[in-house]
């Protein structure tokens, strides 16, 4: 019998937690995908080394998660038997490699907020939070330099490197809305000073943004039209695919330790 | 990024060789010193060295593909992340061997692409595919347990950048081959099924794992003059066999058994193994092995998508170059 999904009571902590160790653990899965397939081997082991850094932020925010619950799951059993409809990450994570531009201009856009995000979070009043939040700064804050250099080679390297990364920039931009929308679950956690209101950071990170994407000779779309859902669950399509290989051996072998 | 200036370099010292120079070399080698990248070395020892150390570096990266064929199906959080983490060592040994290599006065994208168009050698290990996630407990216990045995004397090769390399390489193997011993100890102590499942992946790997080694050393092509270089320490069977008696009690301690029914101890305690089928070890070095056009294929693939990109990157670097001597220049 394949193992059936966990429920999962979501306070608006649990849900909080969950979002961002979804987050994390979809991009770091994605990213990981990379591995041994990048365009240099300087790239394998940079592609890598995020990926860990943000399977890593993945595993304490999931184990926080679980604490907050104070039921029976655990890390694994919220990344691996949680099907796709439970899942809260953002839709941009999901969104597949495509070529080396698509997956570099996703990191760009991610770790742009990323950065800011884990730096307001290390004054959360939830003592957690802030220390996951003080070792996630210092990681992101690589994670954005990274990114960044690669879009200003890219966008000011060849002319189809520049057609590469602007048609990457075009192509996920609607999906950066979402890392700014807040529920009103969060609404509270924001005004009991536990959780940072995104929204304040979207200056912020244009601003970033803009910089870079200027340096690089590239351009942001004028279209505001963004894409959402992901944070409720409703996601693309590619997120049903990597959810089956990610957690295969969990529903094929149910209830087992390796 | 790369040593381009490496491509032009006149290293050819053939010209220049004579009987003095070698005879002191000689003697620099039997006296343990090591030599480095300035030092004067006779030119088939630079070649041997550029094929080994090329070669190692190459099985570094073609390794990475079986290995990582796992990482995006790993049983745990836990178990994803250090495969991960594994992978990417094995990447950062390969960068390192061709750094060494490099010393020698060939670029890595000369040895790079004498890899992809099939004219270098990798380990035929990686030929074989890994199906289930016993697999990455098999390699990690077997395989990376083999490469230490020929590694650890490496780390007093005559050749300074290379013993030098292997000494770091060689204690990330050995974190590697205790993680794998590990994931096999889960397994066996777990379920019928996961039981069954490192048996199985044992029965697969053992045999291809003997002939890591080499072929015996009756038939060995390279054996005699790298050992007067000291460059190898032990022959391809001294070391198979030292690999064969630290493994043997730890399969029995794990509760699997060994696919060779032959296999039996003999009075100094040496487990001696059967026959090994060297046609089928001749088989995958010309090509024919599971995997071997798969893993060219990947590696070919991710090579050829990813020139635009190192095109970028030197298009960039070129102009900012430039833009930096004409601000020099105002």
């Amino acid at each position: 019998m394949p193992a059936a999904n966990i429920q999962v009571s979501e306070t608006p902590l649990v849900l909080y937690a969950l979002r961002r160790a979804d987050d994390a653990l979809i991009l770091g899965h994605r990213l990981s995908e990379w591995c041994g397939h990048a365009p240099m081997m300087e790239e394998d082991m940079a592609l890598s080394n995020i990926a860990l850094d943000l399977i890593g932020q993945a595993r304490e925010l999931y184990s926080y998660a679980a604490k907050a619950e104070g039921k029976d799951n655990d890390e694994d059993k919220l990344a691996y038997l949680r099907d796709v409809r439970q899942y809260r990450n953002l839709l941009l994570v999901e969104q597949p490699n495509g070529d080396f531009a698509q997956t570099l201009v996703r990191q760009f856009f991610y770790s742009a907020f990323a950065d800011l995000y884990w730096r307001a979070m290390m004054t959360s009043r939830d003592a957690t939070l802030a220390a996951i939040a003080a070792k996630s700064e210092k990681e992101s804050a690589y994670h954005l330099r990274h990114a960044s250099e690669w879009i200003i080679r890219l966008g000011d390297g060849t002319d189809e490197s520049h057609q590469r990364a602007q048609a990457a920039i075009d192509h996920l931009w609607p999906f950066t809305g979402e890392m700014f929308a807040v529920d009103e679950g969060e609404r509270a956690l924001i005004h009991a000073g536990f959780a940072v209101d995104p929204g304040t950071l979207r200056g912020c990170w244009l601003t970033t943004l803009s910089d870079v994407v200027s340096e690089a000779t590239l351009t942001l779309p004028q279209n505001d039209w963004m894409q959402q859902g992901g944070r409720a669950g409703r996601h693309s399509e590619h997120l049903g695919h990597l959810l089956s290989e990610l957690q295969s051996m969990q529903r094929t072998f149910p209830g087992q330790t390796w | 990024m790369y040593t381009q200036a490496l491509n032009t370099a006149e290293t050819d010292d053939r010209g220049l060789e004579d009987a003095s120079k070698a005879a002191q070399f000689q003697a620099r080698i039997d006296a343990e010193e090591r030599i480095e990248p300035n030092d004067w070395m006779p030119a088939a020892y630079r070649k041997t060295l550029t094929r080994q150390i090329s070669q190692h570096a190459h099985s570094e990266i073609v390794g990475m593909l079986p290995e990582g064929n796992w990482i995006t199906r790993a049983p745990s959080l836990r178990r994803k992340a250090a495969l991960l983490a594994k992978v990417q060592d094995e990447c950062g040994h390969g960068l390192y061997l061709y750094a060494a290599a490099e010393t020698l006065g060939t670029s890595r994208e000369d040895l790079v692409d004498a890899m992809l168009a099939g004219k270098a050698k990798y380990s035929s290990i990686f030929n074989y595919p890994t199906l289930t996630w016993a697999d990455i407990g098999t390699i990690g216990w077997l395989v990376d347990g083999a490469a230490i045995m020929n590694q650890i004397p490496l780390c007093r090769c005559s050749y300074g950048p290379y013993a030098r390399a292997m000494i770091r390489v060689c204690k990330e193997e050995s974190f590697h081959q205790r993680q794998g011993y590990e994931i096999m100890l889960t397994l066996c102590r777990g379920s019928d099924e996961q039981k069954a499942m490192a048996q199985d992946a044992l029965d697969r790997w053992w045999w291809p794992v003997l002939m890591m080694f080499g072929p015996p050393d009756a038939a060995s092509q390279h054996s005699d003059i790298s050992t007067k270089w000291k460059i190898k320490r032990f022959s391809n069977d001294e070391l198979r066999q030292k690999f064969v008696d630290a493994t043997a009690p730890q399969a029995q301690y794990l509760g699997l058994t060994i696919p060779d029914p032959g296999m039996t101890q003999d009075a100094e305690g040496h487990w001696r193994y059967s026959e090994i089928d060297w046609t089928e070890f001749k088989q995958v070095l010309a090509g024919n092995g599971p995997c071997n056009r798969d893993r060219m294929a990947a590696r070919r693939k991710s090579h050829d998508e990813g020139a635009w990109v190192r095109e970028a990157a030197a298009a960039y670097a070129a102009k900012r170059a430039q833009r930096q001597t004409a601000q020099a220049a105002e």
